[in-house]
C-alpha cells in the first residue's frame, strides 16, 4: 500500500507506539484486500457496533483503554449500537441476576470509555443512528469508518454513502487516524452488481424474508433487484426506506451483503440503472414459492415447537418513527376486530431513544401503552443473549434476530395475529 | 495426502484435525455462547449451519469460504484468540471477508503470543476435497497439507 509522509510517519512510530499499532493495523486490513491506498474518512459522525458491557469482551475494553491511555482518540464523535439492558423490559429475577451480575458487568466502565472516546451524546445507542431524530445520517458518497451490518448496508444502499462492512474496533481505528484503505465497497468497481435478482411474487414480499432469502443466496456480493420498486414504489419515503432498512438488515445477517442495489429506488441505481450490472452476473428469481421455501427452512429450536410464546420482540433493527406509529394503529385493528384490549403476548418495540423521544410527543404513545406493548432502547439481540432467554419461546419478526438468538421468525401479519388473540 | 497453496493472511505452523463448514461461518452465531459461558471446547453455536453446529471448534483446523453475518464478527474472533478459545488455524476456499480479516489481524498485532494461522484463496477444490478429521498441516509459506 502507498502511504502518504504523514501516515508513514504514524506506521514508524512518529506520534507513539499506540498509534503506531493502529496504522499498523489498518494497513495489514487494506493489504490483505490489495487496497492501493488509506483515504479520508469524509462523513461527520463515526457509528460503532460495541455498545456492550460484556464480561467476556474485556480484551475489547483492554484495548479500548490502551488507545484512551495513549491519547490518541478521535476527534470524529460517533454513535453506537443500542444498549443491552433496560429495566422496562420484562425479566425474572433469575434473567435479572445473571444480566447484571454475571454478564453485563462492565457496561457502566464500557460506556465510560465510549464518552471519553468521542460518544456523541448520552442517547446516541441504537443501530439505526441514520434515522433523522438522530442525527447521524451520512451524505451521498461520503467515506465510512462505520460498522454494525444492518447500518453500513442501509448507508451504502439507501444513502448513497460508501463504506466496507468493517468489524468492531476497526471502525473506530479508522477514526482515529482520520482514514481507511481503499478497497471494496468504497470503488466505483467493488459497487457493481455480481447478481440480478428478480422479484416474480405475487403480492408485496415480507421485507425480512426476501432479505434472508437474498441474503443466504449471494453471501456478500452485490444484487441488484429487479421487479421490487412495483410493490414499494419508486420514491425512498419513509415507507420505502423502513421496508429497505429492515430488508437490508437481513442481507447483512443472513449473509454478508454490504450494499444492494434496488431498481428505479436505490440512488445509484436511478443514476447508472443497468450500467451497475457486471457482464455475466448471476440470476436469482424469487418468487412465492421460493419465499416459502426460505421460511418453512429456518429451524425451530424452541424444547418444546408448540409452546405459547412469553415474549414478542419487534424492532431488530431499531423501528423508525413510522414503523411505530403504523403499528400502533394496526395493533389496535386487530385488538377491536378479536374484541381484545391488550395484546395476549408480552410485546417489547425496540426504537432508537430519539425516536421514542419523538414518538412519546405524539398522540400514538398513548395509544399505543394502552394496547400493552411497551417500548425500549435496548438491543433484542443482546437481551436473548444467554441461555435462559435460549429456553424461553420468543417471537419476532426480525430475521437478524431470528439468526443469531433461539427466536422463533413470524411474518408481520403473522405476528399481529398472534400477539392481538395469543396465538390460538 | 494431497497439498494446496494459499495466500498467507495471518502466518504461523500448525497441525490439527479440520472441521469443515461449506456454508458461510457466522462468527457471532457459532461463538457468542461459547465464550460467553466458558465453554472449553468451543462448541458451534450456529443453529443455522448443520455442518458445524454443537462440533468443538476450539484447536481444530476450521476450514470454510468465508465468514458472514454481524460485524462483531472481527472483535468476536479477536476475543477468541486473546481468551485462547480459537481455532488452530482458518483456511478459506475464498478470498478473505472483511469481518475474518479484522479478526486476524487484530489478534496479530494486539494480543501477545497468539498464533492462528490464517490462510484465504486455497480454492473451491480445497473445500470439496478436505472433510471433517482429516489432519491439516499449515506451513509458514501458505501451503497447506490434508491427509
Amino acid at each position: 500500500m502507498k502511504l502518504t509522509k504523514e501516515q508513514e510517519a504514524i506506521l514508524n512510530g512518529e506520534k507513539g507506539e499506540t498509534l503506531a499499532k493502529v496504522m499498523k493495523t489498518l494497513v495489514m486490513y487494506g493489504d490483505a484486500f490489495e487496497a492501493e491506498k488509506l483515504v479520508p474518512i469524509t462523513s461527520k459522525y463515526n457509528h460503532l457496533v460495541t455498545s456492550f458491557g460484556l464480561k467476556v469482551m474485556s480484551p475489547v475494553y483492554d484495548l479500548m483503554q490502551q488507545i484512551l491511555d495513549a491519547g490518541v482518540s478521535s476527534e470524529q464523535k460517533f454513535s453506537v449500537d443500542p444498549r443491552p439492558l433496560d429495566k422496562n423490559v420484562p425479566a425474572n429475577f433469575l434473567q435479572n441476576f445473571v444480566f447484571n451480575k454475571l454478564m453485563y458487568t462492565k457496561q457502566d466502565f464500557y460506556e465510560k470509555q465510549l464518552v471519553e472516546l468521542g460518544l456523541m451524546d448520552k442517547d446516541a445507542f441504537t443501530c439505526t443512528c441514520y434515522m433523522d431524530e438522530v442525527e447521524n445520517k451520512p451524505k451521498k458518497d461520503d467515506v465510512l469508518s462505520w460498522a454494525e451490518s444492518s447500518a453500513v448496508v442501509y448507508a451504502n444502499s439507501v444513502l448513497g454513502a460508501r463504506c466496507n462492512r468493517n468489524s468492531g474496533i476497526i471502525d473506530i481505528m479508522g477514526s482515529i487516524v482520520g482514514y481507511v484503505p481503499y478497497f471494496g465497497l468504497l470503488t466505483d468497481e467493488g459497487r457493481k452488481a455480481t447478481w440480478v435478482v428478480r422479484i416474480e411474487t405475487t403480492k408485496k414480499p415480507e421485507a425480512q424474508l426476501l432479505g434472508s432469502a437474498i441474503g443466504m443466496k449471494v453471501m456478500e456480493d452485490v444484487p441488484y433487484v429487479k421487479g421490487l420498486d412495483k410493490w414499494i414504489g419508486n420514491e425512498l419515503n419513509d415507507s420505502a426506506c423502513a421496508y429497505l432498512k429492515d430488508f437490508g438488515a437481513a442481507t447483512a445477517s443472513n449473509g454478508a451483503v454490504g450494499l444492494y442495489h434496488i431498481e428505479n429506488l436505490t440512488p445509484e441505481a436511478v443514476e447508472l440503472k443497468e450500467s451497475l450490472i457486471c457482464e455475466g452476473a448471476k440470476e436469482y428469481v424469487i418468487d412465492d414459492a421460493e419465499l416459502e421455501r426460505v421460511k418453512n427452512n429456518y429451524p425451530v429450536v424452541w424444547k418444546n415447537p408448540d409452546a405459547k410464546p412469553k415474549l414478542c420482540f419487534i424492532g431488530c433493527p431499531h423501528l423508525s418513527l413510522e414503523q411505530l406509529k403504523t403499528w400502533t394503529k394496526n395493533i389496535e385493528k386487530a385488538l377491536s376486530e378479536n374484541s381484545n384490549k391488550k395484546v395476549l403476548i408480552p410485546t417489547v418495540f425496540t426504537a432508537a431513544p430519539k425516536v421514542l423521544e419523538a414518538f412519546n410527543k405524539t398522540e400514538y404513545s398513548e395509544r399505543l401503552k394502552n394496547t400493552g406493548v411497551i417500548t425500549s432502547y435496548i438491543c433484542p439481540l443482546m437481551y436473548m443473549n444467554n441461555p435462559l432467554c435460549k429456553k424461553m419461546p420468543v417471537i419476532t419478526s426480525s430475521n437478524k434476530l431470528r439468526t443469531y438468538t433461539s427466536a422463533r421468525y413470524y411474518t408481520d401479519s403473522e405476528i399481529l395475529d398472534i400477539i392481538t388473540t395469543g396465538g390460538k | 495426502m494431497k497439498q494446496f497453496k494459499g495466500r498467507v493472511i495471518a502466518p504461523g505452523n500448525v497441525t490439527a484435525e479440520a472441521v469443515v463448514t461449506k456454508q458461510g461461518f457466522n462468527t457471532l452465531a457459532s461463538l457468542q455462547m461459547a465464550l460467553q459461558f466458558n465453554d472449553k471446547q468451543v462448541k458451534c453455536g450456529d443453529q443455522n449451519n448443520n455442518e458445524l453446529s454443537g462440533k468443538p471448534l476450539i484447536n481444530k483446523a476450521l476450514c470454510l469460504p468465508q465468514t458472514i453475518g454481524s460485524t462483531t464478527g472481527g472483535l468476536v474472533l479477536y476475543c477468541a484468540c486473546a481468551m485462547e478459545r480459537n481455532p488452530a488455524c482458518m483456511l478459506f476456499s475464498n478470498h478473505i471477508d472483511s469481518l475474518a480479516a479484522a479478526g486476524a489481524i487484530l489478534a496479530d498485532v494486539w494480543v501477545e503470543n497468539v498464533s492462528m494461522p490464517v490462510i484465504d484463496c486455497l480454492g473451491d477444490e480445497f473445500l470439496e476435497y478436505v472433510k471433517d478429521g482429516m489432519k491439516i498441516t499449515v506451513k509458514d509459506d501458505g501451503v497447506v497439507e490434508v491427509e
